[in-house]
């Protein structure tokens, strides 16, 4: 008989698969704490550092407080991602609307051009706006007397931007609403209007909120914008640059980094708290609610669609029509200089090789990480302890700026007593810091899938004494690869594009496309600064159409058992 | 420690956190026999099944399983067999390949394993599934085949967990004789859990009656149903006549006014509340007279047909509450009751049972 002492606790045997399970997901815990915790940790402790890295409270705080021109930017930045939510929300909630609640005709195409930003880096629509209203611009003579640079070209530019995202959160949560209540509504006589302020809207409020969030946040923290359009203008993530990049002052870069955390970590904890209360709403029974044909209706939401449909249009094409201007604005005829002399003579394309390779790595070793990870903390027993600690790292991501997140790993791998300070400077760092800072929605899809297959296929086959690696390898990645390819194209995508986490981080060795299109357009190059934003957009369209045969082809091979 | 139990339980307790899911539950299983854990949602029967597979850990308590004990075992070192509600079949595998799941890693020689496969499908009665998936089969039919599952590597003891909760009525009454009768030609030990006491009374060998972490009673199924050992397990198994009622002297309790005679366990001299019990089936219409035992006039309420039996709700004089008694289709054309008729009813003294009221 096993002998229990009274009040001590029985802990069941590990069985040394089982072992291996802990170990792994104590590795990914421990990889965490040192790739997010760490670095953010450093933001903190520089902060009341003075340069030389003595302790000086908070007199950094103080000083930065006493700088209005500092100060200053803390209300631009805030008012100037106010304006862009409340712009982008309405039109993004009425496109979604259309989308899911309307009969107009050629929906996946106009879902495929709303989504088109995504693909580019977030410093495109500032370049074509240059190009339509700057200086030279083609239709300046529109804006009367008034700039396009500053805070009109950051506005538009984020709109522009932020939109798909919305979109996306948006068409989810409109989609998600029971035709069943509709039908109950419909059967009691109610009005068409009174049905969208008691079903539509209370149904879609928790999506409506997570996009208001995502997108305040998104123009909050973007650094490629204000840094093309910008002007003048000053925002906190360009205070960031300018004083880490220009100025070398890296204690008060961590004061803004550390001001840029606190509006971002409150609406941060609004969205974890929605998401708690919307995933109550849904329920495995609800029918999909299918809309009817309405003549005039259909035709309104097609025109408002196609309008910004088109104006998106424009702003992608004028990008990619000014990267093969030979002379802007003096001789419109088309060449490939930009191409040939701007970025491969001039060695710039050598960026571009490098964002693909870091691409790459994050879209195969990041994505593997991060789905073995919810794996681990899904669906494997043991080290509990761990397990809350793994789950905040998780989510954690979510709510740090990019800026802010390449500022801690500068000061946590640039100390050359740290171990790992040979990364500084390698694609390494750059992989990990991508694959970090897009952590979390990779995760909430790895985990939505593993939650979705049945919680027993574990304990069934312990029971059958197999161990878990068989059954992953055999049923849980098969099973969940429509959401790794997922997972994994949407890491490519955002590090092909992303500039603000790797400004920080890359050496001469590590440029990347989008960190060249900054330099390049600083340098006064728009014309190359276009061709190689267009690069991007097509290397990510292309990628995509890739994932997308992939998709198929795997389809075909390993979803035969889909009914 | 030797002993002719398969398995045993010893004091096992479960906290999660400040609730106590198990109190201290003791219980034996005989070999071969298939023992039923019945109770409402959150008595605990699932956690105590789910500690038999060390899927979860008793927080104190023993478990003895072939005379090893197995407590502290991680569930890949004991030897069981587990069916789900969700059967869990894998969605990618074909039914063969789940059905040879266990057996590919004890590195079972592949003739062998196709035919010990082969031999399973005929037993469940599907012999030419083994290369559909499970998407493709009935959910009657994906139970079977969880059962193939789990008894493929002959394991010691099956767990079946609310396997039957999933399917629809019909589906459900036949595959628990399936069942039943499987688990008889294997002989093979085996716990149901399960909240649907007709799928206790009709499968179990015995009946294990689960109320908030603890063993109200154990029994066969007419035990349990014949003699409940509480009013809670009176009122879970089947339908009950539950009275408030008090000590009479002798053998009989007075409720309200009416004076009955209880044959079996009458609690003499006891002045506590009491309450009595007697099934619907047990009250008699036919040959009853002003002389028999326990006879009194009904007033008829309510008659419910339900089929093969009608149920007729009623009221005694003297007793506040309504009263309910089961009527064959004969009774029922002999007598022409329906409601606001009047008729004299009895139950026999031998029927009755009287619980001291909690």
């Amino acid at each position: 008989m096993s002998a229990v002492l009274p009040g001590s606790i029985l802990r069941l045997r590990v069985h040394w698969t089982d072992r291996i399970g802990n170990a792994l997901l104590a590795t990914a815990g421990i990889a965490l704490a040192v790739f997010l915790l760490a670095p953010l940790a450093m933001i903190l402790m520089k902060s009341v550092e003075d340069k030389a890295g003595a302790f000086v409270g908070l007199a950094n705080f103080e000083a930065y407080f006493h700088t209005p021109s500092l100060l200053h930017s803390i209300w631009n930045s805030l008012w100037v991602s106010t304006l862009v939510t409340a712009i982008t929300i309405p039109l993004a909630f009425t496109f979604a609307y259309a989308l899911t609640r309307s009969c107009m005709p050629f929906k996946p195409l106009l879902r495929n051009i709303a989504l088109v930003p995504i693909l580019a880096p977030s410093l495109l629509a500032a370049i074509s706006f240059i190009f339509w209203f700057g200086n030279q611009g083609l239709l300046k003579a529109w804006l009367g007397g008034s700039q396009i640079y500053g805070a009109p070209g950051i506005v538009i530019s984020m709109v522009f931007a932020t939109f798909p995202h919305a979109l996306m959160i948006l068409v989810t949560a409109l989609s998600l609403t029971d035709a069943r209540l509709y039908e109950a509504a419909d059967a009691l006589g109610t009005s068409t209007l009174r049905k969208f302020w008691t079903i539509t809207l209370p149904g879609a409020k928790y999506g409506i909120i997570s996009a208001w969030m995502v997108v305040f946040t998104y123009a909050l923290s973007d650094f490629g914008i204000p840094k093309v359009i910008g002007g003048n203008f000053n925002m906190l993530a360009t205070d960031i640059f300018k004083l880490v990049i220009g100025q070398q002052d890296f204690p008060k870069g961590a004061v803004v980094a550390i001001i840029l955390l606190l509006p971002v970590a409150v609406t941060y904890v609004v969205d974890s708290y929605v998401q708690k209360r919307q995933q109550a709403l849904l329920s495995a029974r609800s029918v999909p609610y299918v809309p009817k044909p309405s003549r005039a209706y259909d035709w309104a939401m097609a025109a408002f669609c196609w309008t910004l449909a088109v104006l998106m249009l424009a702003i992608l094409g004028m990008a990619i029509y000014g990267s093969f201007v030979k002379l802007w604005p003096y001789n419109f005829s088309l060449v490939l200089d930009h191409y040939r002399l701007g970025l491969v003579d001039a060695g710039v394309i050598v960026s571009w090789f490098n964002s693909v390779k870091m691409a790459f790595w994050c879209a195969t070793l990041g994505a593997i990480f991060i789905f073995v990870t919810a794996y681990l903390m899904e669906k494997t027993r043991g080290l509990d302890p761990m397990r809350p600690f793994v789950r905040l790292m998780a989510v954690l991501p979510m709510g740090v700026p990019g800026m802010v997140l390449g500022l801690g790993y500068i000061f946590f791998f640039v100390q050359e007593g740290n171990p790992l300070h040979f990364l500084y400077g390698s694609m390494g760092i750059l992989v990990i810091c991508t694959t970090v800072h897009y952590y979390t929605s990779s995760h909430l899809t790895a985990v939505t899938a593993l939650k979705q297959i049945d919680n027993e296929f574990e304990a069934v086959s312990a029971s059958l004494r197999v161990p878990f690696w068989r059954t992953f390898f055999k049923v849980t990645v098969p099973v969940c690869l429509p959401a790794v390819l997922d997972i994994s194209r949407y890491l490519f995508v955002n590090a092909m594009t992303t500039v603000s986490a790797v400004v920080f981080l890359y050496s001469p060795k590590t440029t990347l496309a989008s960190v060249a299109i900054v330099n390049l357009d600083e340098a006064g190059d728009i014309g190359p600064a276009a061709a190689m934003a267009s690069l991007v957009v097509v290397t990510s369209a292309a990628v995509c159409v890739v994932y997308y045969f992939l998709q198929v082809w795997l389809d075909r091979r390993t979803q035969a058992w889909r009914a | 420690m030797t002993t002719t139990e398969y398995l045993e339980l010893r004091d096992i307790r479960k906290e999660f956190g400040s609730f106590a899911a198990l109190k201290g539950v003791s219980l034996a299983v005989h070999p071969g026999e298939l023992i039923c854990f019945l109770g409402p949602s959150g008595c605990g029967k699932t956690t105590l099944l789910r500690i038999v597979a060390g899927l979860e850990t008793q927080s104190s308590g023993t478990v003895i399983q072939a005379g090893k004990d197995i407590s502290r075992l991680p569930p890949m070192k004991r030897d069981y067999g587990i069916v789900f509600q969700s059967y869990a079949l894998f969605p990618n595998l074909s039914i063969a390949e789940n059905v040879a799941y266990g057996l590919v890693n004890r590195k079972v020689p592949r003739a062998e394993r196709d035919a010990r496969v082969k031999e399973l499908l005929a037993l469940v009665g599907l012999p030419d599934s083994g290369a559909k998936f499970p998407s493709q089969l009935s959910g009657g039919q994906q139970q079977r085949i969880a059962i193939a599952r789990a008894i493929a590597t002959s394991p010691g003891l099956l767990l079946l967990d609310e396997p039957l909760s999933a399917l629809d009525a019909r589906v459900r009454v036949r595959l628990r004789g399936e069942i039943r009768a499987l688990q008889q030609r294997l002989g093979i030990t085996t716990i149901l859990v399960t909240h649907d006491q007709e799928e206790a009374l009709s499968m179990a060998d015995r009946i294990v009656v689960m109320k908030e972490g603890e063993i109200e009673q154990i029994g066969t199924p007419s035990e349990v149903y014949r003699s409940p050992a509480s009013p809670f397990v009176a009122d879970f198994v089947g339908k009950t006549n539950l009275l408030p009622a008090r000590a009479a002297g002798g053998d009989c309790v007075l409720v309200g006014d009416q004076r009955f005679a209880c044959g079996v366990n009458g609690v003499a001299g006891s002045s506590k509340n009491l309450k009595l019990f007697f099934r619907p089936e047990d009250v008699m219409v036919r040959n009853v007279g002003s002389a028999t035992p326990n006879s009194a006039v009904a007033v008829v309420e309510k008659v419910e047909f339900l089929g093969g039996y009608s149920r007729l709700t009623f009221r005694m004089n003297g007793i506040d509450q309504a009263l309910f008694a089961d009527l064959s289709v004969n009774d029922l054309a002999e007598f022409h009751v329906k409601a606001g008729d009047t008729l004299r009813v009895a139950v026999p003294p031998d029927r009755m049972r009287v619980f001291e009221a909690a």
